[in-house]
Order: C-alpha cells, then sequence, then structure tokens
C-alpha cells in the first residue's frame, strides 16, 4: 500500500527527515513513537502534502501512485487521510457542508455523481453511531467552539466518512481524556480492516493498549532507527529512549 | 467655490439649468425647491479628492465627460432576467434608466398602499412634508444636483398598520445607447406600524455609459418596520452614486443589506440613519465583494440624536484582483443621545495582491452614558485553513468558496429573507476569482 523510500524533507532550509524507510500494508497497523523534535509529525504534514516541507530527496507511492506529486487535494481523493493534531477551527463553514463537498469531490475524482441527499444522510447517522460523534456538533460550524476532544473525536468522524485506503493519526490522543482516548480508539478499531491501514503517531504506550499495532516504529533524527512488534513500546514506556539515543549517536560518532 | 473648474458635465448642467430649462419650465412647488437646490450644487460643484469624504473616490474621470441628461428611447426594450431571485415572488416594480416603467411592473392591490412615478406623488397627501426635507440637510453636493435637476424615481407610501403581503422588488435598470446621466428620485414613506421589505436590485443591459446619481428618502414612522435590501449586479459600463437618507420615528425599525458584486466599475453608497425619537432600532449590514479594476466605496453614518436607541452595523469586504473597496463608518451619539447602544464592526479580507481597502470606523460621542464599541479588521485566507480542507480532498477553488462564505457568514446569516440570502451567497460563489 504505502511504500516510503529515503525520504528527505527540509523546513526552512533545515533537514528534518533524512532518509526514512517505511513500508505499509495493507490490514496493518504501524505506530511511530519517538522523542520530541524527531520528526514525526513532520512525517504526517509531508505524507499530506504541506508546502511549508519541502521534499528533498526519495520517493513515497501509495498504491503504486507516486505521492508526492500530488496536490494535497488529490492525495485525500487517492485515499490519504490525515487527522491533524491540531484540528483548524473553521467559523462560518458548517460541519455537514464540508463533509458533503468533501464526499463529493472524492467522488468526482472516481467519476461518481454527487451523493444522494437522503443516503448522505443515511451514512451521516450511521457513521455518528459508530463513533459515537455527537448529532449537535455535527451540525455547527467546523471544530468551532469545539474542546479538544470533541476536535478530535471531529477527526475520526471524517475519517469514517471518507473511508481512507490509509490514516494517519498524528498524535489524537494528546489531550484526550480517558474516555475519550476510548470513544476515539474504539471508532478506529470498528473502521480497521483488511483493505486499509493505519499510521498512529503517538508519544505514549497508552492509546497502543486501546489500538493495538501490528508494528512499532522508534523515529530518532529523522530516520526509523529500531522496528519491532508491540512489545517494543512497551519497552519504550519502561526504559525511555535515552538508551536507544545513546546507541544512534554512538554510531554517528563512530562514523565520523 | 468651484472645485470642479475641468469638469465638462458640470458645464453641461449649468448650462443645462440656465438657458433649457426656463423653456421647459418646473411648476411650482417643486420649481422653487429646485432652483434653490441647484444654486447650491452650482456653488459647490462636484466633490473633489480634496474633500475627506470623497479621498479614495474620484469622480473626476466620470463627470469630465458628455452625457444625455434625458432617456433617448423612453419605451425601450429591456432584460431584467438578471435580477430574478430564485424561489422568491414578489411585487415587481421596473425603473428604466429611472423611469417607472408600469408596462413592465406588477399592480400592488394592498390597500393603503399608494405607488407612481415621483412626479405624480406631488400631488398626493403628505409628499410635500417629506420631500428634500431630509436628505437635503446634508453637505452631499450629489443630493442637491438631484434635488434640482431629478427625472424619474418612486413615490410609495404604505399606510398605517399595513403589512405588505409580498416583498416589493424594485429593479433599476440602466440601458443607453449612448452615455447618459440618470438622476432617479425615491421618497419611501412608512406609516405607523406599517411593514415592508423592498428589495432593490440594480442591473444593466450594457450597451454605453450610464452614470446614476439616486438620491432615496425614507421616513418610517412611529412602531415602522422596514427591510431594505440593495443588491448591485450591474455590469461594468454603469456607475452609480446612491444617497440614502432614513428618518426614524419611535419603536421604529430599519434594516439595511447592502451587497455589492463584481459588475459595475464604480458605485459609492451613502447611507445615512437620523434615529430622530427615543426607542429607536437600526441595522446596516454590508457585504462587498469586487474584482478587476471595480471601486466599492460605502459612507454611512448612523446619527443617534435621542436617548434609548440601538444601532448595530456589520460591514464586511472582500477585495480581489486590482479592485478598491472602500468603508467609512460615522456613528454620532448626540449629547440627547443618552443610554445609546451602538455597535459596528468591520471585516477586511484582501485577496487580491494588488487589490486595495481603505477603512475607517469614526464615533463621535457626545454623550456619557451610552454603550459604544467597535471594531475593524483586516486579514487573507487563512492558510492553513485552506490546508485542512484541501487535505479532505476538497480543491482549491471550493475551499475557496467555502472559507469565502465563512467570512461573510455573519453577515448573510442575519438576512431576514432566506431566498435573498441564498442568492447573495451564490452571487458570492460566482464572483470569486480563482486564479
Amino acid at each position: 500500500m504505502l511504500s516510503i523510500k529515503n525520504l528527505q524533507a527540509s523546513v526552512d532550509d533545515k533537514e528534518i527527515l533524512k532518509g526514512l524507510n517505511l513500508e505499509v500494508k495493507a490490514g496493518e497497523v504501524h505506530a511511530i513513537m519517538g522523542p520530541n523534535g524527531s520528526g514525526k509529525s513532520t512525517l504526517a504534514s509531508v505524507l499530506a502534502g504541506k508546502e511549508a516541507y519541502e521534499v528533498t530527496g526519495g520517493e513515497v507511492t501509495l498504491d503504486g501512485k507516486d505521492l508526492l506529486d500530488l496536490s494535497p487535494e488529490d492525495r485525500a481523493r487517492e485515499g490519504l487521510f490525515l487527522a491533524f493534531q491540531y484540528p483548524v477551527e473553521i467559523p462560518g463553514v458548517s460541519n455537514i457542508n464540508f463533509l458533503k463537498t468533501a464526499v463529493n469531490e472524492i467522488r468526482a475524482y472516481k467519476g461518481l455523481g454527487p451523493m444522494e441527499a437522503k443516503e448522505f444522510l443515511k451514512l451521516v447517522k450511521e457513521k455518528q453511531k459508530l463513533v459515537e460523534f455527537d448529532a449537535k456538533l455535527a451540525n455547527r460550524s467546523l471544530n468551532e467552539g469545539f474542546s479538544g476532544g470533541e476536535k478530535k473525536r471531529n477527526e475520526i468522524f471524517q475519517l469514517a466518512m471518507l473511508e481512507p485506503k490509509l490514516a494517519i493519526l498524528d498524535e489524537t490522543d494528546s489531550g484526550l481524556d480517558i474516555d475519550a482516548l476510548r470513544i476515539v480508539a474504539n471508532g478506529v478499531n470498528h473502521l480497521r480492516s483488511k483493505n486499509n491501514a493505519f499510521i498512529v503517531i503517538t508519544h505514549y504506550q497508552r492509546l497502543l493498549d486501546y489500538i493495538v499495532p501490528d508494528f512499532v516504529h522508534v523515529l530518532y533524527k529523522g530516520k526509523i532507527v529500531k522496528s519491532g512488534t508491540k512489545e517494543l513500546a512497551l519497552e519504550l514506556e519502561e526504559k525511555g529512549y535515552d538508551w536507544l539515543k545513546e546507541s544512534v549517536d554512538a554510531e554517528e560518532n563512530a562514523a565520523i | 467655490m468651484i472645485t470642479q473648474v475641468s469638469s465638462s458635465l458640470y458645464h453641461q448642467l449649468v448650462a443645462f439649468f440656465e438657458e433649457e430649462l426656463p423653456l421647459k419650465g418646473y411648476q411650482e412647488p417643486l420649481g422653487s425647491i429646485r432652483k434653490e437646490a441647484f444654486a447650491r450644487f452650482k456653488d459647490s460643484g462636484f466633490p473633489s479628492l480634496k474633500m475627506e469624504d470623497w479621498k479614495y473616490t474620484n469622480l473626476q474621470p466620470l463627470i469630465n465627460q458628455h452625457y444625455r441628461l434625458n432617456d433617448s428611447i423612453p419605451g425601450r426594450n429591456v432584460n431584467i432576467d438578471k435580477a430574478v431571485i430564485g424561489g422568491l415572488d414578489t411585487y415587481r416594480l421596473v425603473l428604466v434608466n429611472g423611469h417607472y416603467r408600469k408596462d413592465l411592473s406588477d399592480t400592488i392591490t394592498d390597500s393603503g398602499v399608494v405607488v407612481c412615478a415621483i412626479e405624480d406623488g406631488v400631488t398626493e397627501h403628505e409628499f410635500l412634508s417629506h420631500f428634500a426635507k431630509y436628505a437635503d440637510r446634508t453637505d452631499n453636493p450629489l443630493v442637491a444636483l438631484n434635488t434640482a435637476l431629478h427625472e424619474g424615481g418612486l413615490y410609495i407610501h404604505i399606510g398605517k398598520n399595513v403589512t405588505l403581503k409580498k416583498s416589493v422588488q424594485i429593479i433599476h435598470v440602466a440601458s443607453a445607447d449612448e452615455a447618459v446621466f440618470n438622476q432617479a428620485r425615491n421618497l419611501f414613506v412608512l406609516d405607523e406600524n406599517a411593514e415592508a421589505e423592498i428589495i432593490e436590485s440594480f442591473i444593466s443591459n450594457d450597451h454605453s455609459v450610464s452614470l446614476n446619481n439616486t438620491v432615496s428618502e425614507l421616513v418610517l414612522k412611529e412602531g415602522a418596520r422596514l427591510q431594505h435590501y440593495y443588491l448591485q449586479v450591474a455590469d461594468e459600463k454603469s456607475r452609480y452614486l446612491n444617497h440614502t437618507e432614513v428618518k426614524q420615528a419611535r419603536h421604529s425599525l430599519y434594516n439595511n443589506y447592502n451587497c455589492s458584486f463584481p459588475g459595475s466599475s464604480f458605485i459609492r453608497n451613502n447611507i445615512n440613519v437620523r434615529l430622530d425619537d427615543t426607542a429607536v432600532e437600526s441595522h446596516l449590514y454590508g457585504v462587498t465583494l469586487t474584482a478587476q479594476d471595480q471601486l466599492v466605496d460605502n459612507h454611512t453614518i448612523v446619527d443617534h440624536r435621542m436617548p434609548h436607541c440601538e444601532s448595530y452595523e456589520w460591514y464586511k469586504n472582500i477585495a480581489q484582483d486590482t479592485s478598491t473597496a472602500v468603508f467609512n463608518g460615522k456613528i454620532f451619539v448626540q449629547p440627547d443621545a443618552q443610554k445609546t447602544n451602538a455597535f459596528q464592526q468591520n471585516n477586511n479580507m484582501l485577496i487580491g495582491d494588488k487589490a486595495n481597502i481603505f477603512t475607517k470606523p469614526q464615533l463621535e460621542i457626545f454623550a456619557d452614558d451610552v454603550k459604544c464599541s467597535h471594531g475593524c479588521t483586516m486579514g487573507q485566507f487563512d492558510e492553513d485553513a485552506l490546508f485542512y480542507l484541501k487535505a479532505r480532498g476538497v480543491g482549491e477553488a471550493s475551499a475557496r468558496v467555502l472559507l469565502v462564505h465563512a467570512f461573510a457568514f455573519d453577515v448573510t446569516e442575519k438576512f431576514s429573507n432566506t431566498h435573498v440570502r441564498a442568492y447573495v451567497d451564490s452571487l458570492i460563489e460566482r464572483g470569486l476569482v480563482i486564479d
């Protein structure tokens, strides 16, 4: 599904990603962990196509299609979804109108006509229930005045509505209390299937108790420095990152 | 002092008034009103850039040319499709180059309502107690000129306790084969507790240039309520100078919704509301979307003269390409106007790299027990919001439409008429320039 090879990216001439490799197959959940400033959110932004980030090398394909060549909207239409760490508030744009526009533009890209109003509302109801998203919130302005937890739940609601191939959750657990965390995780678990894949970016092992990953990767200094199974997350929780940092730094020094 | 010595229109008008008019002759009582007004105009001349209120709005190119001073083909055929508001059933009144065209208009059958051409209004009861009694008190030379030489326009009188069954839509059509100068004059009087919705659409059948200098006086008596829309959708060659003067009595409500869209190259609106009694409420809303070389200048005055009144003003400007939008909002709170509640907000979105927006909120408060606030913002597209929308598969064009709708939403949500609101939303969508 997703193939990242030797990805290098910088922002304001500062190199952040320094040759990152990752293969994600359909049906898999990958967790990406790592200390602050290691490049986790940069990876999410680069994949989604945020303009401030400049890709200086490497390649990314989604089902064989060159992702880096596409505009952000076309990446989304190809089936990429980024759940934002900080969802944007847009007063005056209704949640439902926005979703209808998004759904129909994705359909148009695939050569399908707009969804019938009735069918759309049915889908909205069904997905609201699935991710326990309050119907009242769905009718409000996009994220305006939402609490942190409500914003994150709205991201998962949008995820459910758009049914992407690959979803990247960028620190979706940050700022969530235990109940909200459980609701968000349940939503994601309901949406998991053998046809889609998830990349879960997080600081804490806690989220991975609920969304159990197939693989865990540690990102440090713009590269994946260690990969393993869910046990790696537990080990990190226990030991922190220092032991990994030390070995990477030691290798770097040896190279010099 | 004559400030516009080089204006060819000025000389043309002076010659017209002094040489031709005595032959044509104006009957009293309007004759002396016209004469007195013309003397004022002759004295002041057209406004110039040196005047604070006209600083950004240069009339010179408009008045430096020769115009026909009356319509060459009074009964001309016109197309009014552009003024149609989907789903809205109205009494339609059509004015072509200012002249009321009964043949194209609906008859309002509601009892207690008088609609006629302004020249036929003179004999109506009360006409003279209002005509030229309000707008002419301002120092706007264009009002004096209109009072002196107006031709065409409407007189509408809505009687006591009458609520109009349908909205009245006045369609102003500018249509000319050669450059024409139109000067319509309107007087709308709402008696005690009368209630109406008046929607004025400005369109053009653009063959040649027209300069339209229109003055409207509105009188709202005790408890009267008026929803008043200006929908400016005329084409490039039609230019507008509109002056609206509203006089309100106790417990009356006046709501003005002033919307301008890409098209007409020059629009200047003066909207003055005089809260002349206690417990008066006035709302002024505006949405201006400009494009290309357009200039849209909205000057408003909210004049609190008596205690316990409330005013609320919210204008939004969106300037694209090389266009210019001007907003000037004056609020006066006179010494007697204690317990005034006055609110003003102006938000601007500069989209075009070479677009200009000039904005000036002006509050002059002479009473000490009042609540007044004003705010003004200037911004551009929010890149984070654009990216968020795109990341959900929404394309650049739709994303911009969503964001501009969102920007205008604070104002459009206030529209009392949902059909007009949908119409305005669609005009915003069509008026957006997507590169």
